[in-house]
């Protein structure tokens, strides 16, 4: 038995079937408090269905995921933002025909709950709360960099930009563990390069952080630890330098693209 | 029991029109995910074709009916160039409302021709029923039945056996790679709500005889179909032909042994039910994923 | 500015009839109001949720039966040899039983059908209100059935210092249903605004999206079927002390279109649009009625709904708002809207 404390997310004997095509099988990892890890394996590796489970989209055929000690098995999606965890997605990361400040209030739901009555009838309590949101909202864009766009619609957003409402979006929920889904995808370098530092502020500030990617040189730069799928399975664990000169890792992954990591 | 056994006949009969209804709006559910509020009225124009072919213009009782199925087929392909052709692409809601307001405005329009007096078919079969032992069915009743059997295969091989089949089975399956594979996705689209329009038509043709024909006609038939389609499940066709003879059972039941009234709560109580507790329909396939 | 309209047009329908005297426009001019009030309602779910609920006036019904009920009285056998005899209680009890028992049936459909989507929750929400149907026209003991609940008293209101006041003139149900109809859009407008109402935003645009930020969509669609059942319920109620007898036709289908219409026209999603929808819908047969027959009236509308959206698909409401604002960006729609169940379900 491994000393739980440390340990944020703990994904045990996971295993996940479509019909008879298997997604996942068997895939253990845990991640540990205040780390940044990395998701990394070929198209199919079953990366995102990974990510899936642990969000709640989807449920395991077989298996466990715990956050904290608590079990995630059967738990809806906004009961497990309720627990902390807060994931971006692939392709939909903004609410397109909200302004990107709107974005955020939306985002800032966990935060702002008032009763019914007292929202309708704009009493004291909501106003401060409604005032709270709205300065939080603020923080929020700037921390992203997007204070310039805070009032065009998201949908009009370039899809870096996009992929930075939806970073903002998961931090408004004030999580304490991130999980971002190919976030640098469709990034041009310097935006790779403002947003690997985005990472790291989020972490500076006691974030964990799970990131599953295909950008190797952004992930090599940014994880503190890096597991590598393949076929559903798992065939590495380690830290960069030690994933960048596995055989099997260079043999199954790396093997076209080994040259830029 | 033998009023029991009267129940099952009746059911028959109801039920094979039913499928016909079920099977043409499921087409259009599966293949084109058109929520089809026109369906009613194209089972009423259906009885209307068949009234005024018999009556106003003397043609035999027999040839009526292919005359309304071509209608159907015709009015169908119409409906589908005019209001779904440009809309192709819109949400569902948007295609649902633009087929409310097609609903309404034909249906004010079937009221304004020919207004609301119900009017009946004479039809060439003798007054008195076939009486076998403790049940008795009208030779019309019979008729309606084998028709609607005959239309049910028809239907079948044309999905199965045709080049068009084939194509609206691929469209069915994946509409961008059918597009790819060079199958023409609007013909089909079309082809798909002729049939389906023109079997609802079929079976106001048939069922119109039976009891009287008039504007609102359609509308209980319109719920009749939704509740078929969803019992067997979204474009499957078996599953309509079952779902047909399941409500069929179920509103001779529940007139029989419950009240009469409540005959035509049957179709929304199924649909309630099923969408409650098994939303993919009865018959649906294994659920697919990615 | 918004506001600015807002008390105009509330001070142009309040100044009404002091100019119109016309018995017969006033008459269309306060079951419009009524209608507004229902379309509003439905606007809750169709502009503010996306929900497309077709069983809508359901709900209204049943606050018309349960007011006219409560204030009629009634004696009812029940299964097993019950009995339920209720004296008759005054009208505005009814009214707010009307809102109560409307908000708990719009809680229970909500509950059942909203887990489904799309094309099957507008099937089972036209069939909830068939259903209520055919019990008003089958339970004779409770309903009359199609004999109709006739002489529904009128409502009484206890006005402070004034003592009670029966609302019989059609000035005065032109007032309590202009209140109402106020009172509605601020609640409304109030409920959008908040925190329940973004939330209800952000699952219409991307309810994958929303439920990731925590948002229940149970909980949240939920809210919002009971909030728009209760202020059906009200209208319901006010039509029925105002036409003072129901029958079960009030569950016609073609009177959930009739909203579905004023808020489409109107433009959905916009506080302002059933407003504007409503009036267009509810004065137009009053001016259609010499020159068509009502069966070429329908035609209209039938075509009137299918070009609105072929032409305007946003509404009039919208529209307008979008040609007077100040040019925003355009929104490229290739990026976002679509790929929500994609995400979720593709496994790299």
């Amino acid at each position: 038995m491994m000393p739980a404390p440390a340990m944020a997310l703990r994904v045990e004997k996971v295993a996940v079937h479509f019909g008879g095509l298997v997604a996942l099988s068997d895939m253990n990892f845990t991640v540990g408090e205040g780390e940044i890890v990395s998701l990394i394996g070929p198209n199919g590796a079953g990366k995102t269905t990974a990510f899936n489970v642990v969000t709640g989209f989807l449920d395991p055929t077989r298996g466990a995921v715990s956050y904290r000690g608590t079990a995630l098995n059967g738990l809806k999606p906004y009961q497990i933002a309720d627990l902390g965890l807060a994931r971006t997605f692939q392709r939909t990361s903004v609410f397109p025909n909200d302004t990107v400040y709107d974005n955020l209030l939306v985002g800032l739901h966990r935060q702002g709950r008032v009763n019914l009555l007292e929202a309708i009838l704009g009493l004291p309590r909501a106003r401060s709360s409604e005032r709270r949101l709205r300065e939080r909202a603020s923080e929020l864009v700037e921390w992203v960099g997007l204070e310039r766009r805070a009032r065009d619609l998201a949908g009009s957003l370039s899809y870096g930009e996009q992929r930075l409402v939806g970073v903002a979006l998961a931090l408004a929920a004030e999580p304490s563990m991130l999980l971002l889904d190919e976030p640098v995808s469709g990034m041009n370098a310097s935006e790779t390069h403002t947003f690997v530092e985005l990472v790291r502020n989020i972490r500076d500030r006691g974030v964990t952080i799970l990131l599953v990617e295909h950008d190797m040189p952004m992930v090599m730069s940014v994880s503190d630890r890096i597991v590598v799928l393949n076929y559903g399975r798992i065939i590495a664990e380690g830290p960069p330098d030690v994933i960048r000169n596995d055989p099997a890792v260079i043999e199954a992954y790396l093997g076209q693209g080994a040259t830029r990591a | 029991m033998s009023e029991f056994l009267q129940h099952l006949i009746n059911m028959l009969v109801l039920g094979g029109t039913y499928a016909l209804l079920g099977i043409g709006l499921t087409l259009i559910f599966g293949i084109m995910n058109v929520v089809n509020f026109t369906h009613g009225i194209l089972y009423t124009f259906g009885a209307y074709i068949m009234f005024i072919v018999v009556h106003q213009l003397g043609v035999n009782f027999f040839l009526a009916l292919p005359l309304a199925v071509a209608a159907g087929w015709l009015l169908g392909a119409a409906i589908e160039l005019t209001l779904l052709r440009p809309l192709r692409g819109s949400d569902i809601d948007t295609t649902m409302l633009v087929m409310i307001g097609a609903w309404i405005a034909m249906q004010s329009g079937a009221l304004w021709i020919w207004g609301g007096v119900a009017k009946s078919v004479t039809t060439p079969f003798p007054e008195a029923p076939l009486v076998l032992g403790p049940v008795s069915v009208s030779w019309l009743r019979l008729f309606v039945l084998a028709a609607a059997a005959m239309l049910i295969v028809v239907t079948y091989l044309l999905i199965n056996k045709t080049k068009l089949g084939c194509a609206m089975r691929a469209t069915f399956q994946d509409q961008d790679t059918a597009s790819l594979m060079g199958v023409n996705v609007d013909l089909i689209y079309t082809s798909t709500f002729a049939i389906g329009s023109s079997l609802a038509a079929a079976a106001g043709a048939l069922l119109g005889p039976v009891y009287v024909i008039f504007p609102q006609m359609g509308d209980l038939a319109a719920v009749k179909a939704f509740a078929i389609v969803i019992l067997g499940g979204l474009g499957n066709i078996t599953g309509a032909v079952i779902g047909g003879f399941i409500l069929a059972l179920a509103e001779e039941l529940g007139a029989g042994y419950v009240s009469s009234g409540y005959r035509d709560a049957m179709g929304f109580l199924i649909i309630i039910a099923v969408l409650i507790f098994k939303p993919t329909g009865l018959f649906a396939r294994s659920e697919r994923v990615g | 500015m918004k506001s600015a309209i807002a008390i105009l047009t509330v001070v142009a329908f309040a100044s009404v009839p002091l100019w119109l005297r016309d018995p017969y426009l006033m008459n269309a001019l306060i079951t419009t109001g009524i209608f507004i009030i229902g379309a509003m309602s439905l606007n809750l779910l169709l502009g503010f949720t996306g929900q497309l609920s077709l069983g809508h006036i359901a709900f209204f019904g049943i606050g018309a039966y349960v007011s006219a009920l409560t204030s009629l009285g009634f004696d009812v056998g029940l299964p097993f040899g019950f009995r339920i005899v209720h004296d008759p209680w005054p009208p505005i009890v009814g009214f707010v039983l009307a809102i109560v028992v409307a908000g708990l049936c719009g809680y229970l459909v909500g509950l059942l059908s909203f887990r489904v989507r799309g094309a099957y929750f507008v099937i089972v929400t036209i069939s909830f209100a068939e259903v209520v149907r055919l019990v008003a026209l089958n339970w004779v003991e409770l309903t009359q059935g199609p004999l109709a609940l006739t002489n529904i008293p009128s409502i009484t209101i206890g006005l402070p210092g004034l003592g009670d006041l029966t609302l019989r003139t059609k000035l005065q149900n032109y007032y309590l249903v202009l209140a109402v109809a106020v009172v509605t859009y601020l609640l409304i407008s109030r409920l959008v605004h908040s925190h329940f109402g973004r939330a209800m935003r952000g699952l219409m645009e991307n309810e994958t999206l929303a439920v990731s930020v925590g948002i229940d969509v149970t909980k949240t669609l939920t809210l919002a079927a009971v909030i728009s059942a209760g202020i059906a319920g009200a209208a319901g109620s006010l039509y029925a002390h105002y036409i003072r007898i129901i029958d079960p036709e009030v569950f016609a289908f073609i009177n959930t279109v009739t909203m579905v219409i004023m808020v489409i026209t109107g433009g959905k999603g916009s506080l302002a649009g059933p407003v504007v929808g409503g009036m267009i819908f509810g004065l137009l047969p009053v001016f259609l009625r010499p020159i068509m027959a009502p069966e070429a009236q329908w035609i209209a509308y039938g075509g009137v709904l299918i070009g609105i959206l072929f032409v305007l698909p946003r509404g009039i409401v919208p529209s307008l708002a979008l040609r007077f604002a100040k040019p925003r960006k355009r929104i490229e729609p290739v990026t976002a809207v679509a790929f929500s169940e994609r995400d979720v379900k593709e496994h790299a």
